[in-house]
């Protein structure tokens, strides 16, 4: 496959005068690094056929579901949920969201990871989806502390020796409640969702990675020279 | 389909490594609907979630406040509110980011104490902000006001004479007819205080007191927090559900609701030596565990932990009909 | 409606109460509730079901 260079079509529309814009560039940009069949495509390698490949899919709609549930509890506020068997149970929807949202984010990760998925420049795909989690760890942590209940209580005063050691403390004050809950509905949420963002873009612009080749796994990391990459035919139709 | 690029991940001249290149994909590509595949998805986890909720509702045990605390246990609240008084309690002596009063209490790794060099930032005088002050708003306090002012006017060493004689006796009171019952002594002025102090804590006038924020509204407890978790009420509460440090309690939730599973590795530290008994334990596990971290985020780049994946060959179960077609 | 309310609020209160006295693992130094264990199983199970059971792929075999 070849990188896409060709100008993509709809600079066609554009005036020539305004190819300069800024707009315009980042459009061109875009489009190149990412056009429409590449964004959403209909068709996937062949070999993409495990279910281990539904976990990322299953990650993301647990992530929907958790936001959902979580705008549900915002709009209602932080008591809400202490007080009506309604709010109880979108409580318990949100906890448990939570639960298989980690659930299947782990399974992805071992999946990944027994596929190497970081090979062929997916290194950063790789590092976005290990931030990505670790950044859900404290948004579930924040999630721990907003309770307002003994769990909160206990969390708090116990996870505050942790983070005041690192010297965190002077600053992210587990034991106020104000700041925890803002950091749980505001800030921590919207760099998941970027992280992700940036995470799923990154796998579309990149691919899904290939499996090793069948000579692969003789190969000594640096000696195994295989002059050329070896070119995987499959009979049949060629992409 | 020129879709996908494939791109072989060697930069030019290069020798090709199997854990970090790849090779172009000349194959078939077949008909994959990822958006369904995503509704499928959303509908699954949504019966699932619900399920779940349906099934086992979430927890919600009831907050410990300073009077539900005095009130279960008011012998409990004398002995930690005496603590606090005469600075021998745990967050007297905490050190950053709530004061400075033992040097010692800073966790370092050799020069490495990050605790100190971001300082005191939530600053607490527990002998003030816990039992002074909030006495000082009670109505009517001619007598109390004269226990007050006879403490804060004695020597520090009158002072370290009646709270210490006053520790020793409290651990042998008892509460009856409404008021603490401690065995008779030389506690200056320190028995009337710690009585009032009590009793307010009973009536809940103490929660409001301890905010840290003194206007209307207020978000912060890291004063009420910190004098509730340094008696031995909420300890035991923890203890009994099984969240305490010891015993691998962060990743544990009351009752029998699965909880934060996840940090399994990080409170596993906490478990073995040397962090098992160490002082610096904290300090210890987070730069383990941020280590750890940027290790897994860092597998693509590191020698032989790049290439577990292929010498595990599980990879030839997750694509086996891939292997089939090829061979 | 008395019933359906009923009913919520039993559904809201969960089906299966799981407050209470935890139920704990001890293995050596290992401490683990059994909620956490049947997670942590669960997660292995489901990973080594993903990779073992067939995938259908459109036109494909297997």
């Amino acid at each position: 496959m070849t990188t896409n260079t060709e100008t993509p079509t709809d600079t066609a529309t554009a005036l020539p005068e305004d190819a300069d814009q800024l707009s315009a560039k980042l459009r061109r940009a875009a489009v190149a690094a990412l056009p429409p069949e590449r964004l959403m495509p209909d068709r996937q390698p062949a070999y993409v056929a495990s279910w281990i490949y539904v976990f990322g899919v299953l990650t993301l709609a647990s992530l929907a579901v958790v936001i959902l549930t979580g705008v549900v509890l915002a709009i209602f506020g932080p008591s809400w949920w202490h007080v009506s068997t309604v709010g109880l149970f979108v409580n318990s929807l949100h906890l448990w969201s939570v639960e298989v949202f980690f659930f299947a984010m782990v399974v992805h990760l071992w999946g990944k990871f027994f596929m190497a998925a970081w090979r062929g420049r997916r290194r950063a795909t790789w590092i976005t989806g290990v931030v990505s989690f670790v950044v859900s760890v404290g948004a579930a942590f924040t999630g721990y502390l907003s309770q307002q209940n003994f769990d909160s209580q206990w969390i708090s005063t116990q996870a505050k020796d942790g983070i005041n050691s690192t010297g965190a403390g002077a600053i992210f004050n587990v034991t106020n409640f104000g700041q925890m809950l803002m950091w749980h509905i505001v800030l921590l949420p919207l760099v998941v969702v970027l992280l992700v963002g940036v995470h799923v873009l990154l796998v579309r612009l990149r691919g899904v990675v290939p499996p090793f080749a069948p000579t692969d796994h003789t190969a000594k990391e640096t000696g195994a020279d295989q002059a050329s990459p070896q070119k995987i035919t499959v009979k049949g139709v060629p992409s | 389909m020129t879709t996908a690029d494939e791109t072989n991940g060697r930069r030019h001249g290069r020798r090709f490594n199997p854990d970090r290149d790849v090779a172009v994909w000349n194959g078939k590509y077949l008909p994959y609907d990822l958006v369904k595949e995503f509704l499928i998805a959303l509908v699954v986890v949504t019966l699932l979630v619900v399920l779940l909720a349906v099934v086992f509702s979430s927890p919600d045990d009831h907050p410990v406040t300073v009077r539900s605390w005095s009130t279960a246990q008011p012998v409990d609240f004398a002995q930690t509110a005496i603590t606090e008084l005469d600075g021998s309690s745990a967050v007297a002596n905490y050190g950053p980011p709530y004061n400075a009063t033992n040097p010692g209490a800073t966790q370092s790794i050799g020069p490495f104490s990050p605790e100190r060099w971001f300082g005191v930032h939530h600053p607490i005088d527990t002998a003030n902000d816990y039992v002074i002050a909030p006495l000082q708003t009670l109505p009517d306090r001619a007598a109390l006001d004269a226990s007050i002012n006879a403490y804060t006017s004695a020597s520090s060493s009158q002072q370290a004479n009646w709270t210490t004689a006053y520790e020793k006796a409290v651990a042998n009171a008892t509460f009856a007819q409404g008021g603490l019952k401690v065995p008779s002594g030389a506690y200056g002025p320190v028995a009337p205080m710690i009585s009032a102090l009590t009793s307010m804590a009973r009536s809940g006038a103490l929660d409001g007191a301890l905010l840290s924020s003194r206007q209307f509204y207020g978000t912060d407890y890291t004063k009420p927090l910190l004098f509730i978790a340094d008696g031995t009420y909420l300890a035991n509460l923890g203890q009994a559900q099984h969240l305490q440090g010891s015993q691998w309690g962060m990743m544990n939730e009351t009752g029998n609701y699965p909880g934060q599973a996840w940090l399994w590795l990080y409170t596993l530290w906490y478990q073995v030596a040397p962090m098992k008994t160490s002082s610096n334990a904290d300090l210890q596990v987070w730069a383990i565990m941020m280590l750890l971290t940027l290790i897994l985020a860092l597998v693509p780049f590191i020698p032989g932990l790049r290439s577990i994946p292929r010498w595990s060959r599980i990879y030839r179960l997750i694509w086996r009909q891939h292997y089939r077609d090829i061979s | 409606m008395q019933t359906l309310t009923a009913v919520m609020g039993h559904m809201v209160g969960g089906l299966i109460n799981l407050t209470g006295p935890g139920h704990y693992i001890h293995w050596g130094f290992i401490q683990i509730s059994a909620a956490n264990l049947v997670v942590i199983g669960l997660m292995v199970v489901v990973f080594a079901a993903a990779i073992l059971i067939p995938f259908r792929r459109p036109g494909g075999r297997d």
